[in-house]
């Protein structure tokens, strides 16, 4: 990948860069510029907002079969985590035994390294879910 | 808007066709469909080519002309056009095909899909495949293609009571029916606990609940109604055609047991047809995961949400039963070569109404409907068909 793709997308893979369109206050991730259903109304009126990077889980897959990429983490759990601002994120869930990862289980994000462009090349970064203690 | 009817069908068989290339599958299957409606090539008003990712799998783009080209219509000149959809490639092709008929702009038709996905190792063919989905918001983050379908397989059990062994079921079934068709990938009966023993793919899905890599082409050729009987004497009228999107990542909907896109697109064409899915008997549904079959046939409205798992273990969707579905094997019996996919679940329900689907025949089929799906139901064709 290109290193400016992956670089563009940092403030929401870094920070959770979201948004929240101002008319009727639903949250999209990444940040969208028009609100799904809002339409026309809701043109400049999208506010930026972070999210504070907690939510539950509400569902969840252990990948025994994986890309590349990520043949040496096989097997992991990836999830789709519904943060408590209501949008939905997936990724990896780690610091866990597969056995406990249920659906409804709290978890936060922390900043982890998701990728890199062969042995050599750049390392991106960006967010995994662990649980809450 | 005239009405449209398929006057001729093609395909190659599907699998791992390494003595072929992309050119000769896709060539086998429109001169066989030509062939089938006895057509002349100056008959032919225009092709629509279905494909995913043939740049990709064999590095070839501009593939509608390459077939055209090969199928000898270069001199021809005729407007060739590739529709890519992912999943759904197939079947928004033979929709495109279709309003382009309906609207009185052609007369006839060929469409085709096609896709050639075993010249790449299994890792790259399995990365392809993952770019139907959201690439930078899902599967960068280790989301495989699997694992989505796996996440909406563990959120239905949990939701709705499914079982493990009703997932599995669909594999079971899908190869029972795949046994009965020569052209299938897979042509041989499993046992319920072969699905649930076999090597985890993304857990709670197991390798016999994905469908294959597979080659393969398949072919139509469609006809305004009103000239179709000057080219056959059993023509399939094309009772409605419609289409429906939703978002490309799985995890911006509120609920992922159901595809939304499936369920507009299946009211649109049944109020097209001004029918009902009580009155459908054949069915080729879009399981390239076995839990994607069972979203299906609650959501085109077969049976009540939540009760999908139950009815394949019960064999209503078995040859036999209330609805059968997949009589093809499905994707996952029959195969997936992606492009091609939606064109031959058309050219299955053909068969069906035409009387002409051997073992597999569904005694008394009239109506036959087709579900084709791209990504995890971001782009959903549904057609229904009827022996005229």
């Amino acid at each position: 990948m290109a290193t400016a793709r992956f670089w563009r997308e940092n403030p929401s893979r870094y920070n959770l860069s979201a948004s929240r369109c101002g008319v009727c206050g639903k949250v999209f991730f990444p940040p969208r510029t028009v609100c799904s259903t809002c339409h026309r109304k809701s043109i400049g009126k999208m506010q930026s907002l972070r999210l504070a990077g907690e939510g539950e889980i509400y569902s969840y897959s252990v990948v025994h079969e994986a890309p590349s990429q990520y043949e040496i983490l096989k097997p992991y759990v990836v999830a789709m985590v519904k943060m408590d601002e209501g949008v939905m994120l997936t990724s990896q869930v780690i610091d866990v035994d597969f056995k406990e990862v249920k659906i409804g289980m709290r978890v936060r994000t922390t900043l982890r390294r998701v990728g890199e462009d062969g042995p050599a090349g750049v390392i991106y970064y960006g967010y995994k879910f662990a649980p809450v203690k | 808007m005239r009405e449209v009817a398929v006057i001729g069908i093609g395909d190659t068989k599907f699998g791992e066709l390494w003595e072929s290339g992309f050119r000769e599958i896709g060539i086998q299957a429109g001169l066989a469909a030509v062939e089938d409606a006895k057509l002349t090539a100056e008959e032919i008003d225009a092709l629509y080519v279905g494909n995913m990712s043939a740049g990709r799998f064999i590095e070839q783009e501009h593939v509608a002309a390459l077939i055209a080209d090969y199928s000898g219509l270069a001199r021809d000149h005729i407007p060739a056009t590739r529709i890519e959809a992912a999943g759904a490639s197939g079947g928004l092709a033979l929709r495109q095909g279709y309003l382009a008929v309906a609207s009185g702009m052609h007369d006839i038709v060929v469409v085709g899909g096609a896709e050639k996905m075993t010249d790449v190792g299994d890792v790259l063919a399995t990365e392809i495949q993952a770019s139907a989905a959201d690439q930078q918001w899902e599967v960068t983050f280790g989301a495989t293609f699997p694992a989505l379908h796996a996440m909406i397989a563990r959120r239905h059990m949990y939701q709705y009571g499914t079982t493990r062994e009703q997932i599995a079921q669909v594999s079971v079934k899908n190869h029972k029916h795949g046994s009965l068709n020569p052209k299938a990938q897979f042509q041989r009966e499993i046992d319920l606990n072969t699905v649930l023993r076999a090597a985890p793919v993304a857990d709670p899905l197991g390798m016999f609940d994905c469908a294959p890599f597979s080659d393969g082409a398949a072919a139509v050729v469609l006809c305004a109604m009103d000239k179709a009987r000057k080219y056959t004497d059993t023509p399939i009228k094309i009772r409605a055609s419609a289409q429906a999107s939703d978002t490309l990542a799985l995890h911006a909907r509120s609920d992922i047991c159901s595809f939304a896109a499936t369920r507009v697109a299946a009211q649109k064409a049944f109020r097209q047809a001004n029918l009902e899915p009580k009155d459908i008997q054949v069915a080729e549904v879009h399981d390239n995961f076995t839990i994607s079959e069972i979203l299906a046939i609650e959501d085109l409205g077969f049976f009540p949400k939540g009760q999908g798992g139950k009815a394949t273990m019960e064999g209503q969707t078995t040859i036999g039963g209330k609805v059968v579905v997949n009589t093809s094997g499905g994707l996952k019996a029959r195969g997936d070569p992606i492009g091609a996919t939606g064109v031959a679940q058309v050219v299955e329900i053909v068969q069906q109404l035409r009387g002409q689907a051997g073992k597999r025949q569904v005694s008394g089929a009239r109506l036959g409907l087709a579900q084709n799906v791209g990504g995890t139901g971001a782009t959903v064709v549904v057609t229904i068909l009827e022996a005229a």
